[in-house]
């Protein structure tokens, strides 16, 4: 069970369903008890190996999305297969990057990476081994005995994406994994997660704010709109699979951009 | 770990307030002309400390009522601690257990302090239980509470990586609560102490508070002060074990104390 299966395959390809999102309504009770639509008649699905990034403006449901399908939050209404199959909770396939990489401050680095192996009872040794190549793999060699309020922000969310991938999770989803960085910590974590895109057999969806990191990162990207939060759009970006930093001031990149804003724009001047 | 840092200068400001606060003791019992029945002058206080501690009476006492002190203590803790972890996993047996904690807190256990000697007798079993009853309270309800105040993102984080119940209680519950469940131990190793003593005043054989007692009979006020202070000196002692205690086993948290030393 190699985590790191180099693979060089076309993602447009399309492949088997990951996940898909099925007629999904999520409503929230408020303090002074009304109900809150967060999400409604979310319908699309992402196929394995694919890449796919939501964006929309805060309080959209963006979390809320990643949440019903990483388990922790229950949809109002509505149906989610993971891998062909119905969800049921929690599913040790999924690995999640939260916005606060909320590490447990009494443990170490390593001992942080090795929480998803604990609960699962995966052995020990072989978990460990794992835990050093991943956070070799994420640049913190040499930093696994440290505690987490001794690391920067970067190095923080460094740890919580070697935590997701420590089980060889066949989806990972991040929430706003890079929201809290400064701008240029935060495309550097970019151009690196595209690498380790390469190196893990994962699908990936990616939640954020930021229009150019959406279209950076993904191979489609999900256009979310508020109130209620529903989609608005979902678009496929084409752009060459080796890409650097500089491609998002080419004319192609504007064009996406551009297209993107108009959607929240005019979205926007209906209200 | 932190080493701890010896400022000379704060030592010297602290002996020399000590000298000072001491010598307005002194002199204004000596300038009011006051009578050592009604408040005692500074010398003879520390020639009674001198005289009860060589003559080893206080040793036999002290061995007593810190017996007593830290029998109630680890009794009231344990019950309290695992009384704590229940209800603050399993919500209904805070609902039917709750009202009867508070009624039994908001009684005086001074006033009860009495039956218990009744139903105890006058040897150290009976100030154990009271100190065990007066211990109880502030390490349960801090218990509790850190045990609930777990951050959401965390429950969330576990929950994410299909975490059980027991999982999440001892990965992320518990170690929380920590830094709360040392604070009410804290509290209850200063009351433990006022458990001990109110025990004693209401019937004993020996211990401090019986000492007490005894010396404010035959009217030796200036004995009465100098078992005071060897009672404040056993308070700043536990309070100072237990501080300790608490920072190598919460060695993660940011104390006031380190935040002062920035
Ligand atoms: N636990 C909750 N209780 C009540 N309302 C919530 C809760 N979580 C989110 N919401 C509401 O649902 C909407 C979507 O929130 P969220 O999914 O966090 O959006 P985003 O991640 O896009 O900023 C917001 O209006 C938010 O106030
Ligand atoms: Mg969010």
């Amino acid at each position: 069970m190699s985590a790191f299966t180099t693979n060089g395959i076309d993602t447009k390809v399309k492949n088997a369903s990951a996940f898909c999102f099925q007629d999904i309504n999520k409503n929230y009770q408020s303090r002074d008890g009304l109900n809150v639509s967060a999400l409604s008649n979310i319908n699309f699905e992402v196929f394995k190996k694919e890449f796919v990034t939501v964006v929309g403006p805060s309080g959209c449901g963006k979390s809320t999305l990643l949440k019903i399908l990483a388990g922790i939050v229950n949809a109002s209404s509505g149906r989610i297969e993971i891998n062909g199959m119905p969800q049921k909770g929690p599913s040790s396939e999924i690995g999640v990057v939260f916005q606060n990489p909320v590490l447990l401050p009494w443990r170490t680095i390593l001992n942080n990476v090795l929480i998803p192996a604990e609960i699962q009872k995966r052995d020990i040794k072989e978990s460990r081994k794992k835990a050093y190549e991943l956070l070799d793999m994420v640049g913190l060699k040499g930093f696994e005995t440290k505690y987490p309020k001794e690391l920067s922000g970067g190095m923080q969310q460094r740890v919580g994406i070697a935590r997701a991938l420590i089980n060889d999770p066949s989806i990972l989803l991040m929430d706003e994994p890079f929201g809290a960085l400064d701008a240029m910590t935060r495309e550097l974590m970019n151009m690196e997660l595209l690498r380790l895109k390469k190196r893990i057999g994962a699908t990936i969806m990616l939640v954020t704010h930021s229009i150019p990191e959406a279209i950076f990162l993904g191979d489609r990207v999900i256009i979310m709109s508020p109130r209620p939060g529903c989609v608005e759009e979902i678009m496929d970006i084409d752009l060459p699979y080796e890409k650097e930093l500089s491609i998002i001031n080419s004319e192609h990149f504007g064009v996406y951009d551009r297209h993107i804003r108009n959607a929240f724009n005019s979205k926007a001047g209906l209200d | 770990m932190k080493k701890m840092t010896f400022n000379k200068r704060d030592f010297m400001l602290r002996a020399s307030f000590f000298i000072f606060v001491i010598a307005i003791w002194h002199f204004t019992v000596k300038m009011f002309d006051i009578s050592s029945l009604v408040f005692p002058a500074p010398a003879g206080v520390i020639a009674a400390l001198y005289k009860g501690i060589v003559s080893g009476e206080y040793l036999l006492h002290t061995g007593v009522t810190l017996y007593e002190t830290l029998m109630g203590f680890a009794i009231g803790a344990i019950i309290a601690l695992i009384l704590g972890g229940l209800i603050g996993q399993i919500r209904i047996l805070e609902k039917i257990l709750y009202p009867y904690i508070v009624a039994f807190q908001a009684m005086p256990k001074v006033a009860i302090a009495p039956l218990f000697v009744a139903w105890f007798g006058f040897g150290v079993t009976s100030k154990i239980i009271i100190t065990a009853t007066i211990v109880f309270f502030p390490i349960l309800a801090n218990t509790i509470v850190g045990l609930r105040s777990a951050p959401r993102e965390q429950i969330e984080m576990m929950t994410a990586f299909t975490a059980s119940p027991w999982q999440m209680f001892q990965m992320v519950r518990f170690p929380h609560a920590l830094p709360y469940i040392f604070a009410g131990l804290d509290i209850g190793i200063v009351l433990a102490i006022i458990g001990a003593i109110v025990g004693e005043f209401v019937g004993a054989q020996a211990g401090l508070g019986y000492l007490i007692l005894q010396r404010n009979f035959s009217m030796d006020i200036t004995g009465v002060f100098a078992i005071l202070i060897v009672l404040s000196a056993i308070g700043i002692g536990l309070h100072t074990i237990m501080k300790i205690i608490a920072k190598r086993t919460i060695y993660w948290s940011e104390t006031s104390e380190d935040l002062r030393q920035q």
